[in-house]
């Protein structure tokens, strides 16, 4: 089932109309489907990630379609955002303790979205709580903690119990693991794909890493310089590479088993007009 | 191996201990004491990249800026070709220090943005007082055109540059002294994966041209695989596992050691 469908997204700068940040996106997303945006820094592809949930900054302005649900995000004023985000879209970030109030119990502020869009109090409340503590690997008694009280992985957890709360239909995990341990980032990885395939959630997962893709990953889109230039099955785009900068990209990625031959992108070689041609 | 009359050792650190005192409890009012090294000894053979592995607050750092005697400890030596680091004057360490440079994670902190580029890497010769003023500029120049820059930048300023061309700069800096061993803590880390190829590459390409030692120390397995011929695990301030990288990533002796190389992403598939 098509979750969201993102038609000819273009980004640019107010004042400056003819610089493309995102240019003609196209994709669309599925219930219990976990597409990765995977590009480097600069690619575009947090900027596409923002668009979804409405949260482009003023400077920018979007062009094109973002369809979820039968409406047109980019054309919604901000009220009607506000019962989309946190609700049926969740979000999670990058870096945990920035995202979360330092003064508030971690139980609190898991609560707060289900107040403001269930209306859940008192004892309905706190055993929603425990209930999602419990579902993203959290001892109940951590309601009372502080974020500060938290490994880096637990505050990630509980960033997951608030953007699962109610149930959204879209989760959007922008680099979510990229300032964890490797070992705390398997366990997350994990989690994040066992919640997907229960609720049912379509998940846009935003990485730069192709590691993480392999694991976590059904469809794959390519970013470079603002515009999509692969996508498709992760067997197809990590195994089968078309365009010559995704080849170049997974030739640059090292691989555990050492292997490989490293092979840095020639850009000159990458230039404006060979990116149009797409390999045979 | 740990016989430091073998000629083949450049530097090797024998029981390192070094501890931290940390504020505990709520406003940090109380206090215990954190081993970030906790009798730690490495051996660095001439021409070979040691990687140092760890998650955070393993004490990877913590013992690169030990080795280089950048932070103080509690116990044990540190050998450069079988000198007692530790029992040098603060002349004679001066001295010493251009054969141990470093090359830092972030290339956006670690030059100063109000020096120009040819004097950030011009800076080491002058302190050391290697050369006429003629002489250091053409050295600078060199080294800048070696690390793939051009002798134009030595006139720009780091913020004219890109990420992975700060890089370039900060290991053109640690370079141009002509050092025997160079400290990498985490240089690619904050680069874009293509850059970090780049990087990777050219960290190679200087370590056969010039003889280098490096100590590589980094929190991601799979760039090990790639750079280092031997290294360490470290966990809690403790080395849990060295040897040899491939016989490491072939068959992990310790639990921990085969927790951390589990949790590659992208291990099994791809």
């Amino acid at each position: 089932m098509q979750i969201l469908s993102v038609d000819n997204l273009t980004v640019t700068p107010k004042n400056a109309p003819s610089r493309f940040l995102v240019k003609n996106a196209s994709f669309q997303l599925s219930a219990g489907k976990t597409t990765c945006i995977v590009g480097e820094s600069g690619s575009g592809k947090s900027l596409t990630a923002l668009t979804m949930m409405g949260l482009l900054s003023q400077q920018l302005h979007a062009s094109g379609q973002v369809i979820f649900q039968g409406a047109d995000i980019t054309k919604l004023d901000n009220k009607a955002l506000q019962k989309i985000r946190g609700a049926k879209i969740g979000m999670i970030f990058q870096e945990p303790m920035t995202s979360l109030n330092p003064v508030l119990t971690v139980g609190y502020q898991i609560g707060e979205s289900l107040t403001a869009h269930l209306g859940l109090q008192g004892m309905g409340l706190k055993l929603r709580v425990q209930s999602l503590l419990q579902q993203v690997g959290i001892p109940i008694e951590r309601a009372n903690s502080y974020p500060d009280e938290l490994s880096g992985g637990q505050r990630q957890r509980v960033m997951i119990a608030m953007s699962i709360a109610c149930e959204p239909a879209l989760l959007i995990a922008d680099e979510p693991t990229t300032a964890l341990d490797v070992t705390v980032q398997a366990q997350i990885l994990k989690l994040l794909d066992e919640l997907k395939t229960r609720m049912n959630m379509a998940m846009l997962f935003i990485t730069h890493d192709f590691g993480v893709v392999a694991d976590i990953a059904d469809d794959v889109i390519v970013m470079f310089r603002g515009e999509i230039v692969e996508a498709g099955s992760k067997k197809q785009v990590l195994e089968k590479p078309q365009h010559p900068y995704t080849k170049a990209l997974l030739a640059c990625v090292p691989d555990a088993e050492g292997l490989k031959q490293l092979k840095p992108i020639d850009y000159a070689w990458l230039k404006e007009g060979k990116l149009k041609d797409k390999a045979a | 191996m740990s016989d430091n009359s073998q000629p083949s050792i450049i530097l090797q650190a024998n029981h390192l201990v070094k501890s931290y005192t940390q504020r505990s409890g709520r406003f940090g009012l109380g206090s215990m004491q954190v081993k970030a090294l906790d009798d730690v000894s490495i051996t660095l053979k001439t021409g070979v990249t040691l990687a140092v592995v760890g998650e955070s607050g393993s004490g990877k750092s913590t013992l690169a800026r030990c080795l280089l005697q950048l932070h103080p400890f509690e116990a044990g030596e540190v050998l450069f070709q079988g000198q007692d680091l530790t029992k040098l004057s603060a002349e004679a360490l001066r001295a010493v220090r251009k054969h141990l440079q470093m090359v830092f994670q972030d290339p956006f902190a670690s030059l100063n943005p109000r020096m120009k580029v040819g004097e950030i890497v011009g800076e080491g010769l002058l302190i050391h007082g290697l050369g006429s003023a003629a002489e250091q500029k053409q050295k600078t120049l060199a080294m800048l055109e070696k690390v793939g820059l051009s002798a134009d930048d030595a006139q720009k300023y780091p913020h004219q540059f890109s990420g992975g061309q700060r890089q370039r700069i900060g290991i053109a800096r640690a370079l141009v002294l002509q050092p025997k061993v160079v400290v990498c803590d985490e240089p690619v880390s904050a680069l874009d994966v293509s850059v970090q190829a780049q990087i990777l590459l050219l960290l190679k390409d200087l370590q056969q041209e010039m003889g280098l030692s490096y100590i590589f120390i980094t929190h991601d397995l799979r760039v090990v695989r790639h750079i280092a011929d031997e290294m360490v695990v470290m966990h809690r301030g403790k080395i849990v596992e060295q040897g040899i990288v491939a016989d490491i990533y072939n068959a992990p002796q310790q639990t921990y050691t085969q927790q951390l190389l589990s949790a590659i992403p992208g291990r099994k598939a791809a």
